[in-house]
Parts: C-alpha cells; sequence; structure tokens
C-alpha cells in the first residue's frame, strides 16, 4: 500500500499531558501522554479494557480526567462535554453506529444543526453540503438513500461525514474496521489518507495491527492502562506491536498437528434458500466437512454464507436440498434438534444470538442444557450445579469479570462475552462446530485463545465448519477452504495451498470449479 | 499508623458510596418518590377544588388503619388486585403486554358463578371446582390470543382489548340467562351457593367484625410465592425469561419460543381468572350486569408496575392499590371527591414510567459533587 504523509511537524494539534482516571479504586489511565501532529494518523494500540477508549473519552468530553492536562492547537482546555470538545473542533465516531434508520443520509448528517430558510429545513442547501463533503473526500456516499438500505461501511462513512458536517479538524474513529470487510477497510484507509492530506488530524483506536501498519503513522500504546511506548509505525513489525500490546511474545501461528480427516459428518446437497426479500441466496449448494479437519468458508458478504449458516443452526428454512448430519437428513429441523443431532456453533453476532446478556454468565452457560440433568430435574433448577458448572468454566477459559458467574454476561467485555460462548460450545462436546467470524472485535490475546479452542476441536477429531470474513484468519486455520461466491462453492483449495490473491480472485466470482448451470 | 487510618477511612467511604450507589439503582427507591409525588399531584388537585389536602389524607389515613374491620377491607379489596397484578407482571416477563387481564378477569368470575350456582357438591369439593373452572377459562381466554399471535402474527395487544369486550358481554348475557339469573328482577345473578364461597369461619369474623373476611387473600400469597418460584427456580422461569429477555439468543439455544408463549401466556390468563373467582367467591357472591368495564385487570397493571413486575411486590402493591381503593371510598365522607384516588393512582404510574429520568438526574449531580 503507498503512504505518503502528511504531518505538520510544527503544529501539535493535540497534547495529552499526565492522564489520569480512576473510577473508584480502579485506575484506567495511569499516567498517559500523548502527542499527535497536525495531518497525523496516531493509532492507539491496546487490548480490550487497556484503557485506550477511556483515554478517548476523555478527549471528547465524555469523561473527565482526574488529573492531567490537555491542549488543543497549543491552547489549554477543559473539555466538559461532547458538545465543547465539537466547539473545538473534535469529532468522534464511534463503534456502534448512532443513525435514525428510516431517515435518509442528509437527514441523519444534519440532525440537530439543519441549516433553515426561515422556519423550513433547506434540505436543498443540506443535500448540496453533504455531496460536496462526501466527493471531497472521495466518500462515494448517496445523500438520499435510506440508512437502512445501505451497508455498514456506507453508514460508517455517514458517521464520519456527520463528524465532518460540525467542523471537526480532529477525527477520533473508534475501533473503526470490527464491522467492515476487506474491501471496505481498504476503501476507508483511502479515505483516512484524503482526510489528512486535506489537513485533518485522525486518532484511530484499534487493536488490529494490519490496519497500523496501512494507515497510521504513529502508533502509541497503551497496557493495562499504563503508557508503554510511542513508536515510528514504519519502524517496527506487527509482531513486534503485538508483542508490547500484550506483554509477552505473541503466537500467530497455530500448532497443528497433521491429522488424516476421517468420516464426514456433515454433508450439505444441492441447497436452495431465498432470503427475507424472496430472491434465491443458495443456488444449489454442496459442502462436505470431515472429522479432524477446519473447512474454511471464504466469501464477500452477502453471497450466501450467512443464510447457510443460519439453515445449519435452525434459524432459517431452506427451500429444497438436503442437509445430512450424521446419516440423517436434517433440512429445517429447529435449533434444538440440530443441538440433538451434534451440531455446536459459535453465532455471529455474539450480543444477539449468542447471550441473553441479562442473564448470568452461569445461565448462558447453560443455555442449551438447562433442562438435562445435572442442571434440573423434573423442572426444577439446581443452582448448585449450575454455579459450579460455571465456576469451572470460568476458571477454565479464564472469563474475567464474570465474578464466577454470578455477573450478568452484558456486564463483561467482548472477548470474555465470546469466552463464555466457546466455554459453551466446546464443552457441549458436539461432533460439528461451526463457528462464523469467531474473532470479530476481538484483541490479539483474546484471538490466539479463540483459535487455539477451535483447531483444539479439530486435533479431538471434530469437524469444524469456519465462516469468517477475516481472510487472515481463514488461511491460517483451514485444512480446506471453499469459497462462495453467489450462492455456490465455485472454488477450493487446501490449506496449504492458500494464496490472497488466488482467494481474492475466485471470491470475486473466478472459482476453479465447473459452473453447473 | 497514620497511613493505616487514613486507608481504613478510604475503603469506609467506598462502602458508604457502594452502598448509596447500590441504593440509586433499586426500583424500591423510585416507587417511593414516584408514590410521594403522586400524593403531591392529588393534594394540589384537592387544594384547587377547595379542599384541605391535609384533612382528606387524614380521612384516608384513618380509614384504613383506624380499625381492625377497615384493615380488612383494604385487604379485601386488595385480595383481586393482587392477582391481576401478578398476572400482568408474568406476562411481561415474557415481553408480552397482558391488557387483557380484564377480560381474563371476567370469565374467570364467570365460571366460577356458573359452577358455583348451578353444581351442588360438599363445601371444600365445591370450592376447588370452581376455582378449577376459573383457571381453566382464564387459561382458555388468553391461550386464544396467544393463538392469534403464534400462528397469525396478530399483535396481542388488539385481541386482548377485543376479548376483553367479548366477555364483558358474553357476562351481560349470560347473567340474564334463566337459570343463572335472580328470581324477580333486579340487573344481578343469583348468589352462589353456600358450598361455593370461600369466608373465613364465623368465630374468626366475630373476631375480626368483618363479615366478608374471606381465605383469598392467602390464595394470592401462595400464586405470588408460586409465580416467584417458577420465574426464579424452574425450567420454565429460565424459558420464560430467556425469550422475554432475548428472543433471538432463546431461539439460538433451542428453546421452542412459542410453545413458552403458550404456556405462558395460558397461565397469566388464569391468574387474572383467578383473581375473579376469588372476588366473587370471597366478597361479591354475585355478578351484576356491567354498565362498564370494572377496571380489576387495568388496575391489575398498575400493580405490576408499582412491583415491578417483582411477583412478591405484587402482594404489597396490591396491598398499597387495596387499601388506596377502600380508604379512597371514604373521601365522600367529608364531601372530598373520590377520583382523586385515580388522580394519585395515575400520577405514581406516570413518574414511575419516567422513573429513569429521575435516575439520571441524580446519578449525575452526584457524578457532578464526586468531580468537585
Amino acid at each position: 500500500m503507498e503512504k505518503t504523509s502528511h504531518i505538520d511537524p510544527n503544529v501539535v494539534a493535540v497534547q495529552m499531558t499526565d492522564i489520569v482516571k480512576k473510577f473508584g479504586n480502579f485506575v484506567a489511565n495511569d499516567h498517559i501522554s500523548l502527542t499527535v501532529h497536525k495531518g497525523e494518523v496516531h493509532a492507539i494500540l491496546g487490548e480490550n479494557g487497556a484503557g485506550k477508549s477511556t483515554l478517548m473519552n476523555i478527549l471528547y468530553g465524555l469523561y473527565k480526567p482526574t488529573s492531567g492536562s490537555i491542549s488543543i492547537f497549543g491552547s489549554p482546555v477543559h473539555i466538559e462535554s461532547p458538545r465543547q470538545a465539537i466547539e473545538l473542533g473534535i469529532g468522534m465516531v464511534h463503534q456502534h453506529f448512532m443513525l435514525v434508520e428510516p431517515f435518509t443520509v442528509t437527514e441523519n448528517i444534519i440532525l440537530g444543526m439543519e441549516p433553515t430558510n426561515g422556519i423550513t429545513v433547506d434540505i436543498k442547501k443540506a443535500r448540496r453540503q453533504v455531496l460536496e463533503l462526501s466527493e471531497r473526500y472521495g466518500m462515494h456516499v448517496d445523500p438520499d438513500a435510506k440508512i437502512e438500505d445501505i451497508s455498514v461501511g456506507m453508514q460508517q462513512r455517514v458517521e464520519i461525514l456527520k463528524v465532518l458536517y460540525r467542523g471537526a479538524n480532529i477525527l477520533i474513529l473508534d475501533e473503526p474496521t470490527s464491522s467492515l470487510t476487506p474491501q471496505e477497510i481498504e476503501e476507508l484507509i483511502d479515505i483516512i489518507h484524503n482526510l489528512t492530506a486535506d489537513g485533518k488530524t485522525v486518532l484511530l483506536i484499534t487493536h488490529k495491527l494490519k490496519e497500523i501498519k496501512a494507515a497510521a503513522d504513529k502508533c502509541t500504546i497503551i497496557r493495562q492502562g499504563k503508557y508503554i511506548d510511542t513508536v515510528d509505525v514504519q519502524a517496527v513489525s506487527e509482531h513486534e506491536l503485538a508483542s508490547m500490546m500484550v506483554g509477552r511474545d505473541v503466537q500467530f501461528k497455530v500448532d497443528k498437528k497433521p491429522i488424516e480427516p476421517g468420516e464426514v459428518i456433515i454433508d450439505v446437497q444441492d441447497l436452495h434458500a431465498r432470503d427475507y426479500r424472496g430472491v434465491e441466496v443458495l443456488k444449489g449448494l454442496n459442502l462436505k466437512v470431515r472429522r479432524g479437519e477446519i473447512v474454511g468458508l471464504a466469501g464477500v458478504d452477502g453471497n450466501g454464507q450467512t443464510e447457510l449458516v443460519e439453515i445449519l443452526t435452525g434459524l432459517r428454512k431452506g427451500e429444497s436440498g438436503k442437509v445430512i448430519i450424521e446419516g440423517k437428513d436434517l433440512l429445517n429441523a429447529d435449533a434444538h434438534k440440530l443441538f440433538d443431532n451434534g451440531v455446536s456453533s459459535i453465532p455471529a453476532d455474539r450480543q444477539k444470538h449468542g447471550l441473553v446478556l441479562d442473564y448470568s454468565v452461569a445461565y448462558n452457560l447453560v443455555l442449551q442444557n438447562y433442562e438435562r440433568p445435572p442442571f434440573s430435574k423434573h423442572g426444577i433448577l439446581k443452582k448448585d450445579a449450575i454455579f459450579q458448572h460455571a465456576a469451572e468454566l470460568v476458571d477454565k477459559f479464564d472469563i474475567r469479570g464474570a465474578d464466577g458467574g454470578i455477573k450478568e454476561a452484558g456486564k463483561l467485555s467482548g472477548g470474555n462475552q465470546q469466552k463464555i460462548i466457546i466455554a459453551r460450545e466446546v464443552t457441549n462436546d458436539k461432533d460439528l462446530l461451526i463457528a462464523v467470524n469467531p474473532t470479530r472485535g476481538l484483541d490479539v490475546g483474546a484471538i490466539e485463545f479463540v483459535h487455539r479452542y477451535i483447531v483444539e476441536q479439530r486435533n479431538k477429531n471434530k469437524a469444524v465448519l469456519l465462516v469468517s470474513f477475516e481472510l487472515d484468519e481463514i488461511m491460517s486455520l483451514s485444512d480446506r477452504i471453499e469459497v462462495i461466491h453467489n450462492g455456490r462453492i465455485v472454488g477450493s483449495v487446501t490449506g496449504e495451498q492458500a494464496d490472497e490473491k488466488v482467494l481474492g480472485l475466485m471470491m470475486a466470482g473466478g472459482g476453479n470449479h465447473e459452473t453447473q448451470e | 499508623m497514620k497511613h493505616k487510618n487514613n486507608q481504613n477511612n478510604e475503603t469506609t467511604q467506598n462502602i458508604v458510596k457502594n452502598s448509596t450507589n447500590n441504593l440509586l439503582q433499586q426500583n424500591a427507591l423510585y416507587t417511593i418518590i414516584a408514590i410521594f409525588f403522586g400524593f403531591v399531584v392529588g393534594g394540589i388537585f384537592l387544594w384547587s377544588a377547595g379542599f384541605s389536602p391535609f384533612e382528606a389524607y387524614m380521612k384516608l389515613f384513618s380509614s384504613v388503619f383506624s380499625r381492625p374491620k377497615y384493615l380488612i377491607w383494604s385487604v379485601i379489596y386488595a385480595t383481586p388486585l393482587i392477582f391481576t397484578g401478578l398476572s400482568v407482571a408474568f406476562s411481561y416477563k415474557m415481553g408480552v403486554f397482558n391488557i387483557g387481564a380484564e377480560g381474563q378477569f371476567v370469565v374467570g368470575s364467570l365460571a366460577a358463578l356458573c359452577v358455583g350456582i348451578l353444581v351442588d357438591l360438599p363445601p371444600l369439593l365445591h370450592v376447588t371446582l370452581c376455582i378449577l373452572a376459573a383457571f381453566a377459562a382464564g387459561m382458555i381466554w388468553s391461550f386464544l390470543v396467544a393463538v392469534l399471535r403464534v400462528r397469525f402474527g396478530i399483535n396481542e395487544v388488539l385481541s386482548f382489548i377485543m376479548f376483553n369486550w367479548i366477555a364483558f358481554y358474553l357476562s351481560n348475557y349470560i347473567v340474564n340467562t334463566e337459570s343463572i339469573h335472580k328470581a324477580g328482577g333486579g340487573e344481578a345473578s343469583k348468589d352462589i351457593r353456600e358450598s361455593a364461597r370461600i369466608l373465613l369461619p364465623q368465630s374468626v369474623q366475630n373476631i375480626l367484625k368483618n363479615d366478608k373476611a374471606n381465605y383469598g387473600i392467602f390464595l394470592a400469597i401462595i400464586a405470588a410465592v408460586a409465580i416467584w418460584f417458577i420465574l426464579t427456580k424452574t425450567t420454565l422461569g429460565y424459558r420464560v425469561l430467556a425469550v422475554g429477555l432475548n428472543p433471538h439468543a432463546a431461539r439460538y439455544g433451542g428453546i421452542n419460543s412459542n410453545r413458552t408463549m403458550y404456556i405462558a401466556m395460558s397461565l397469566s390468563g388464569a391468574l387474572a381468572a383467578l383473581g375473579g373467582a376469588v372476588q366473587l367467591m370471597g366478597n361479591s357472591m354475585r355478578i351484576s350486569q356491567f354498565a362498564g368495564q370494572e377496571g380489576y385487570g387495568f388496575q391489575g397493571i398498575t400493580v405490576a408496575l408499582i412491583a415491578s413486575s417483582h411477583p412478591i411486590g405484587c402482594i404489597f402493591a396490591g396491598l398499597f392499590y387495596g387499601a388506596m381503593k377502600y380508604g379512597g371510598s371514604k373521601l365522600n365522607l367529608i364531601d372530598a371527591p373520590t377520583e382523586v384516588i385515580d388522580i394519585i393512582m395515575g400520577t405514581i404510574v406516570l413518574f414511575i414510567a419516567i422513573s429513569h429520568v429521575f435516575r439520571y438526574l441524580i446519578t449525575k449531580r452526584l457524578q457532578k459533587k464526586e468531580g468537585k
């Protein structure tokens, strides 16, 4: 990736000095200092809970620092509220978007500061301004589209435009790539460069090393609330960054012992399905996964993988075809039946499907098993057994902040929420594990953890189907990679043969399989 | 030494802070604030209508607490409300708003009435049969609505409201049929047989100086404890709460949400119907022809709201509402309008509904203080 720096070394845009933030006895930021020059892309790197979001929330006026000082463009400031931050030219794009779904792009951007002529909103003027901003930074946003109709990547651009429309010169992007596809990530990086070329300063909260390498000039590493170092991104390797972030040497490659795959566990034959609009999204898909292998399903979002997984986990009905699991055709069986017949899964959306956030960790750990002994008897829950089970898993899987299982799942960090699901599904010990984007939004330490357990399932001679938008993840874990395009498997390669370019071409439709038309 | 002292101080401070924080998170605190504001607003209305709020509230208070007989009356008023409150609270745990408790209450008392008049059985057996009939009637009434929702996707609020009116006219129809209607005119049914009544023994009534003192409150407490037990200790409770909290995860986890919906809505209907049966068998003994809906079901919504949908809380919220209803009925003795009770209860509901605003304001203020 070509990169030119737009840093103006004479102008310091953000200077945070000796920032301390305490929540009760907990020190979230312990004397952290940060210097960001105008036109710089400065990444803040740290594991989940390291304190990077706290630091940025202080800059955006959401928290007040316990001690320390901030200057913006050389003048000392006390930022009391986001409103004041905006007045100072600081804008923040949060990880979870705050958009009104049925409104258009323009309406969302101007919300709260609509240009008026007399008493009516001057929507024409607003539309023109939005279009102008969008084109200036190469965002190609349709100002008239409704939010609910556009992709997540586009929604993010709307959020960025919202901030720019409010006159921001310093943009804070919180985990901006966590829900984007690889293409969208590349486009976002281009947009970031357009922003800095125009003199804007960008602060990037992230734990993804590859993107830091691609997008950032400088990187400040925070670990457990403490300042570790600020480095020149060009001068360090991804591996060094990871080690600084975690505080120990990080293993990227997962150890896999060679296994000869065994019998076929799941055999999907000629599967057809439609989405909610009635459009055919699976057009005769065939897929086999055997014991002792990880099959990675690669593909650009929207090519049928979501529907496939939903059918395999009992959340959606297919139209025709067969889903043979250990000899039984289980097409259109419900989640309960599929589970009983050997399917466990790590769902794509852990907060929507994976967990009941208001339930305790212990209750979540028995979501499929609460009706079985020892967790209940004659319809009465056995809380001792449920909580003992939880205590064991919390310990074994190092689920942090769970208080032995009593804490509500929603109060844990994303990585630890994912650990609850992994603990549950791995302990269920089923013959097939379907893992969908299992490391989305997780930091390096947690990713390592998840990968280890996925490979362990394979090593225990189980079948694993891995569906992921992270090509790196698919390539490093899979024994075989199947590429899905337009509702069909268009190509397959063995894990060793995998190559990003070849896979990319297949994902765009140029597979190595004969087309079946 | 000094250092240690400081540390100790800090820990005590933290404990104090934590317990205040806990208190601020409690729903009970905001309920009490809401009740306080309810009385303030009621007082303003009384005052502007030319009555002394102080005098009226004294009357309200003395009407409930001055004699055991009055207290018993409050309990009798509270009993059906505890049932309808439980009904609403239980269905709410599953994410269903049971605005149909009114209709379920009516069919429950209607079923108990028919069995109580038409069947002749020894006392205990007769009471049991009446209660079972009411239970079944309420279940079916609510189950039908559940079917409409699950099978045909009809919003349950609409069906519930229509089923309320069907129950209303069904009751008026049955009350006027020959075998049920009281001989020789009047606008009411016959009284149920002695054997179907749940009054306390004469000797106890004499002590309490109240001839309508009945077993109903015990049934209500048993029902509340049973619902609490179901919700917290059983697999059914696990399912109901999981469906209510996150239907997607429940379905993903293999919980059959339709079946859970059928069971839970039926049970919710049965609870409201039991309220109707108990009201009939312990207090009214007959059903009059309705001119308008009686409101026990709707008042149950208020009870559930005050109780934050906690089953045991419903007992206390029901007693509170019952006392207000009974005490309020005495307000006309000093010429003050009884309707002020509705204003107070309405205000309480309003303030509970916006309690998150108070929570926000209070926590924010405290945070600011801490910041300084």
